[in-house]
């Protein structure tokens, strides 16, 4: 029978399955960080149980750490609690750590790939949503709660039910300035933040194999924002050459096994989804959110959408509470909008290639004086890479912050935060109230427009300059 | 896990769609390293307004949280669903809930029930009408009551069982575990293990 990716995927996943119950599907790799681990680690001890594969698990830090000093303790006390008692589940229980200071720490989504642990046709976990992430290499990912993290510990399998299947087709050469960002967020605009509810979103079409690895990534990553647990898009050539060169590569006739196994993964011609989607690259437009979810998106072009001209009465009360809390009046270009903060980062925009877009339009300016910019790197890996190319310069040259490795200001849990009103330009992927700190605004964009509006101050494209 | 048949307290309407888990709980809350104490940060941006729902006496002692469409979306944590139970709420209801938020709940045994969005208008009616109203939500039957209304529910069968059982996920997997050590045994050599670290 004709299958989709995902089910293909699926079914080689499939540990037992029985009438009226879960499949129990297995688990090739476990991610783990410290803000969702600890309760999981204690079930296992309350239980008197072991980790079943710590050969298949692997451990960073990334949510609470701090992007400054990272040298000295941890200052925030409960904040060091939380890294320091995953150092000790992870001693305890023979799990591989890569702990702040180390040059794999990062943020688990950036570290993933760039060791080559995430690989086509896996099933990837982790306690955090954002693990749709690695789906970018055909394979399917999906974030996980600490319930299910104990579970996956103590037997590397979950109980889950069968999604169903999304297509969403982007056809066409996407237009200069117009980024993955852009396209993911016009996606979410489109379906909305429960649109893909229930489904794995499988992202097709020209203009999604134009994209780099890094840029699949972007897209994938934010699937649960459309409020799918995964998107995935099929590998080609350029997954197995990022993969390819990475310290987990498989070797030798274990690359060829592999790889041979790779090439087929693709959703069969005639294979049928549930519900397709379609977008023309062409129409697409560097795009910015103006609400507080990610589904309150705009091109760049527009207004400040009216909420009396919305019909549906569910989304014109939304609208009208989230422009109270953004402090916005309805029909104000969103253009001239002033931002206090730029931040550069997250799992969804701070990898190698995204510094250096932004390094790309920086190079040579000054930020506008109202800003501050934040440049965070995904990874140490990252970091150390961008110091390579010189980009570090570029930033501190242009004015910008530049820190070490996290989440850092994507969630606001270590000092890196918006001030009540303050408002932001973030490369991240949540507008939610107070994401980045309490009554902190939040506008999501690209690299390439966090970087020209740290130029201008006020929300710009490239185009702008 | 505390078994979960059937409750029956009063209700506090939530109205507000898209309730994301990081205003259930924000990020500053999440830095505990145990399931419990986490009530003081359940909605803590909204709770600072004093005319927020939660801070209406008339509520204080509700047990069913009935909210707007799209409950629970965003970041994975769990902590959102032990600030709810924490705070002392047994049963949520709303029209759609997120999909990791859902699973996290029924692992948990916090009820979440789904009911279309007309039945979810009524039932706020009825609680902003009379606070004290009596709500039940039985597993068993499969409905939510409330005066003379009987609203039907659907949650498959696996999963109610679990919940009324009161059975734990791991328990019931280790024993299948012969299933896991089978398929371990066929799993090619080319999936990437974490250990022994390469470089």
């Amino acid at each position: 029978m004709s299958k989709t990716l995902a089910e293909k995927i699926w079914g080689e996943h499939i540990v037992r399955s029985a009438q009226g119950e879960p499949d129990l599907i297995y688990i090739d790799l476990h991610l783990i960080h410290e803000v969702t681990s600890a309760q999981a680690f204690d079930g296992l001890r309350l239980a008197g149980r072991q980790v079943r594969r710590p050969d298949l698990t692997i451990a960073t830090e990334d949510h609470n750490t701090p992007t400054l000093n990272i040298d000295l303790p941890i200052a925030d006390p409960v904040s060091k609690l939380q890294v320091d008692t995953l150092r000790q589940n992870c001693a305890e229980f023979g799990v591989r750590i890569h702990s702040l200071g180390d040059a794999e720490q990062g943020i688990v989504h950036v570290v993933g790939p760039q060791l080559g642990l995430t690989q086509p046709g896996m099933t990837i976990v982790c306690g955090d949503s954002h693990t749709s992430t690695h789906g970018a290499f055909g394979a399917l990912a999906f974030g996980i709660g600490t319930s299910e993290v104990e579970h996956v510990l103590a037997t590397q399998t979950l109980p889950l039910v069968r999604p169903k299947t999304m297509a969403i087709n982007v056809d066409g050469v996407l237009p200069d300035g117009v980024t993955a960002k852009d396209v993911i967020l016009a996606i979410i605009a489109k379906i909305g933040t429960g649109g893909g509810q229930g489904y794995v979103i499988e992202y097709r079409g020209s203009a999604i194999r134009a994209l780099s690895m890094e840029g699949r990534m972007t897209i994938c990553n934010m699937s649960i924002e459309a409020g799918a647990r995964a998107g995935l898009i099929a590998p080609d050539e350029k997954t197995f050459e990022y993969v390819r060169t990475k310290p987990h590569a498989p070797q030798g006739a274990d690359w060829d096994a592999a790889l041979a196994y790779w090439k087929t993964l693709t959703t069969d011609a005639d294979a049928k989804f549930d519900v397709e989607i379609s977008l023309k690259a062409e129409e697409l437009a560097p795009f910015v959110t103006w609400g507080t979810n990610p589904g309150q998106g705009l091109p760049l072009n527009a207004s400040v959408p009216n909420p009396a001209e919305i019909a549906d009465i569910e989304e014109r009360g939304a609208a009208e509470r989230a422009l109270t809390y953004m402090g916005l009046e309805a029909g104000v270009p969103l253009k001239s909008i002033k931002v206090d903060t730029i931040f550069l980062g997250s799992c969804t925009n701070g990898r190698i290639e995204d510094l250096r877009a932004a390094a790309a339009i920086l190079k040579g300016k000054k930020k506008a004086d109202s800003v501050r910019m934040l440049v965070v790197p995904g990874s140490a890996r990252v970091r150390l890479q961008a110091e390579e190319e010189g980009l570090d310069k570029v930033f501190i040259d242009f004015g910008a912050e530049w820190r070490n490795a996290g989440c850092s200001m994507c969630l606001g849990m270590n000092p890196d935060q918006l001030a009540v009103g303050e408002r932001s330009a973030s490369t991240s992927n949540r507008n939610f109230e107070g994401r980045q700190g309490k009554g902190g605004r939040t506008h999501l964009v690209s690299p390439l427009v966090a970087a020209a509006t740290a130029i201008r101050g006020t929300l710009s494209s490239p185009a702008d300059l | 896990m505390e078994k979960f048949v059937t409750h029956t307290g009063t209700a506090i309407p939530l109205r507000r769609s898209n309730v994301d888990t990081d205003q259930i709980i924000p990020a500053v809350y999440l830095k505990r390293v145990t399931k419990s104490g986490f009530e003081d940060g359940l909605f803590a941006a909204w709770r600072n307004d004093p005319e927020f729902v939660l801070n209406q006496p008339q509520y204080k002692a509700a047990t069913i949280l009935v909210a707007g469409v799209d409950f629970g979306t965003g970041s994975s944590r769990e902590h959102a669903v032990w600030a709810l139970q924490n705070y002392g709420f047994k049963a949520v209801i709303s029209s759609r809930f997120a999909d990791i938020f859902r699973g996290n709940s029924l692992k948990g045994g916090l009820l979440t029930v789904i009911l279309p969005q007309e039945n979810v208008e009524k039932i706020w009616a009825a609680i902003e009408e009379d606070p004290t109203a009596s709500v039940t939500v039985d597993l068993e039957a499969k409905n939510v009551r409330l005066g003379n209304e009987v609203y039907p529910f659907e949650l498959d069968d696996y999963t109610r069982w679990r919940l009324m059982e009161g059975l734990d996920d791991i328990g019931l997997t280790l024993k299948n575990i012969d299933f896991v050590t089978a398929y371990e045994s066929s799993r090619p050599s080319y999936k990437p293990k974490t250990l022994p670290a390469r470089s």
